[in-house]
């Protein structure tokens, strides 16, 4: 009963969430001054010389419907619900016409969500337990030192961790591709290598700045639960050291960094979109950034609404495994 | 002061030392009178750093000393005009949720939990994209200040719940002084030691968005900001031609920047604490 009501509260505020950021993307592009439509006709204008006003009528009617500005302002709020979110149908996109935008959309989304779910999952798993190594063993010299690294690493921005990485193991050493690559024809061995190829210095770039904060977060929290009432109870019962770090401690401490990690989705879904753009990684990413390059409007709001939706999705799923995990919201 | 310092732990310390380095550089430095790094070909293209030109030259013949000196100040000041927004805007709404509590509490709430979960770039990548071109720096500051309030304003609220039963609430309650008088001569003072380390996070955020949207080209195109300086760098191919000083200052700077700002917050933060006695 309890977790009836609980999930049907984080449905809402997830269904909220995405509507509101839905509407917000709706409505800011057409309180800007500047017309896609017409911007579009002047590009096209531009490139091959000027049209006749019969053929321009034509073709602004024609680019109206695309991009979803004919009738009322209602009248195209509902239609970008209902067409956008509800069937992930954007329409056409520009800069490869007449190919769907969420056809396109549907090639790239999995190089970003296996980078993506990958990269975090694993810097939540490492990041964790090696701060709650050094939170647990506060004054070991080697906690100190993890504790340095992390700090030192953490506050940088995603992409500057890339570009170094880039510029040493790509440009200097050589060790790497400069851009990413995706062999598409020669066999799905070849296939697979290059992706993994592809992936490792924007997976390493995304762990380094991921695993930096897991660490320094844990650290603390492990530090203050390690001198807890019933942490210092079980030293007097004697249990042993790897006893109490396992048992006490981390499962104390790894409750609050379950609610943090799916707080953390979206910084991490930033993230990745910077570093794919930095090594050219085929994902949504790229894929934005392509669309600003070309002024594919259709396309930049069929992957932000995507990413929202997305986004949304994974914190939905995080908070409501929370109560399984969590023994005193289970029984009570 | 020299308390202060004696009792400041070595984050704290060296974050105060970077930070003001870079407060010296940006805001004092940057006034020393010198020629706009801006222009073209003002010297040789592509000098190696000499006593004229610390740093070297750029291959369209910039100073490079001077156009880091700039992108510093402007980084800077976008990341202060945002965080002020930011943390004042968060702060009122935070107070006004915590304080009314009902149905305004209740919107408000869900209004700022949505912002804060929603993945920020994207939609800012629509915005300046729209702007592509047009965009100014206060502009650009209003569009980042928009994701700024949120986070504050959320601690805030819950600060706000706790304090507001505590017993000397209650005392200047039954003395009868009025709930604006209480909010500011009572929560305020709280609420600001907390504001101080927000506004440095704030700080920090809104250099990292700007200079992620420089990379991809959004940020206004004359504004020399340090994401505008190593995007320029990388469009004209400062990797390739092995041109270190010119990719390489901004990178360092951005780098040192971000640890210095990050120290000092942290340092700051355990100060608090160690001075509550926790």
């Amino acid at each position: 009963m309890k977790f009836g009501k609980f999930f049907a509260l984080r449905v809402l505020t997830w269904a909220l969430t995405i509507w509101i950021g839905v509407t917000f993307i709706f409505f800011i592009p057409r309180m800007f001054p500047s017309d896609p439509v017409e911007s579009m006709i002047g590009q096209i204008q531009s490139r091959s010389g000027q049209m006749d006003p019969v053929q321009l009528e034509t073709l602004r009617r024609s680019l109206r419907l695309q991009f979803g500005l004919e009738g009322s302002l209602l009248e195209q709020y509902g239609t970008f619900l209902w067409k956008g979110l509800l069937h992930f149908d954007f329409g056409p996109s520009l800069m490869s016409y007449p190919t769907s935008v969420g056809e396109i959309i549907s090639t790239y989304l999995p190089y970003t969500l296996i980078l993506s779910l990958t990269t975090t999952t694993l810097a939540w798993i490492i990041g964790n337990l090696i701060g709650l190594q050094a939170g647990f063993r506060k004054n070991k010299r080697s906690s100190k030192i993890m504790e340095g690294i992390a700090i030192c690493i953490y506050p940088i921005p995603y992409f500057i961790i890339a570009l170094i990485l880039q510029i040493v193991f790509a440009f200097i050493l050589g060790w790497f591709p400069l851009q990413s690559t995706i062999n598409n024809s020669g066999g799905f061995a070849l296939f697979i290598s290059s992706i993994i190829r592809a992936s490792i210095l924007p997976a390493i770039s995304l762990l380094m700045v991921g695993t930096g904060w897991w660490i320094i977060s844990m650290k603390s929290l492990s530090g203050t639960t390690a001198e807890d009432d019933f942490v210092l109870y079980a030293r007097y019962r004697g249990l042993s050291e790897g006893k109490i770090g396992k048992n006490y401690v981390f499962r104390n401490s790894i409750l609050t960094q379950i609610t943090a990690l799916a707080m953390s989705l979206g910084g991490a879904f930033n993230g990745s979109i910077m570093t794919e753009i930095i090594f050219g990684y085929p994902g949504v990413g790229t894929l934005i950034q392509k669309a600003i390059l070309q002024s594919d409007y259709n396309m930049i709001l069929g992957c932000i609404t995507i990413s929202i939706v997305a986004i949304s999705t994974a914190t939905l799923i995080v908070d409501v495994i929370y109560p399984f995990i969590d023994p005193r919201i289970r029984y009570n | 002061m020299k308390k202060f310092w004696n009792n400041a732990n070595s984050r704290l310390k060296a974050g105060l030392i970077i930070t003001s380095f870079f407060i010296i550089l940006g805001f004092g430095v940057y006034y020393i009178p010198h020629i706009n790094p801006f222009s073209y070909n003002t010297y040789p293209a592509k000098l190696n750093p000499s006593w004229s030109h610390l740093l070297g030259t750029t291959s369209m013949g910039q100073d490079i000393f001077w156009l880091l000196i700039e992108a510093i100040h402007n980084s800077l000041m976008i990341g202060l005009i945002v965080a002020l927004i930011g943390t004042v805007v968060g702060v009122f709404v935070g107070l006004l949720a915590g304080f009314s509590g009902g149905v305004l509490d209740r919107v408000l709430t869900v209004v700022t939990d949505t912002f804060v979960v929603i993945p920020s770039l994207p939609i800012l990548v629509l915005m300046t994209a729209l702007m592509k071109g047009t965009s100014t720096v206060i502009m650009m500051a209003l569009v980042l200040a928009m994701f700024a309030w949120a986070w504050p304003s959320r601690q805030i609220r819950s600060l706000a719940l706790s304090i507001k039963e505590r017993d000397f609430i209650h005392t200047a309650w039954f003395s009868g002084e009025g709930t604006i008088q209480i909010v500011v001569t009572e929560i305020l003072p709280f609420a600001l030691t907390w504001s101080l380390s927000n506004f440095m996070n704030a700080t920090l955020a809104a250099i990292a968005s700007e200079s992620s949207l420089a990379v991809l080209g959004l940020s206004p195109a004359n504004l020399i900001s340090l994401g505008n300086m190593i995007q320029w760098a990388r469009a004209r191919n400062a990797i390739f031609a092995r041109q270190w000083f010119w990719i390489g200052s901004p990178i360092v700077a951005t780098v040192l920047l971000f640890v210095g700002l990050f120290l000092l917050i942290t340092g700051y933060n355990d100060y608090l604490s160690m001075k509550r006695g926790r």
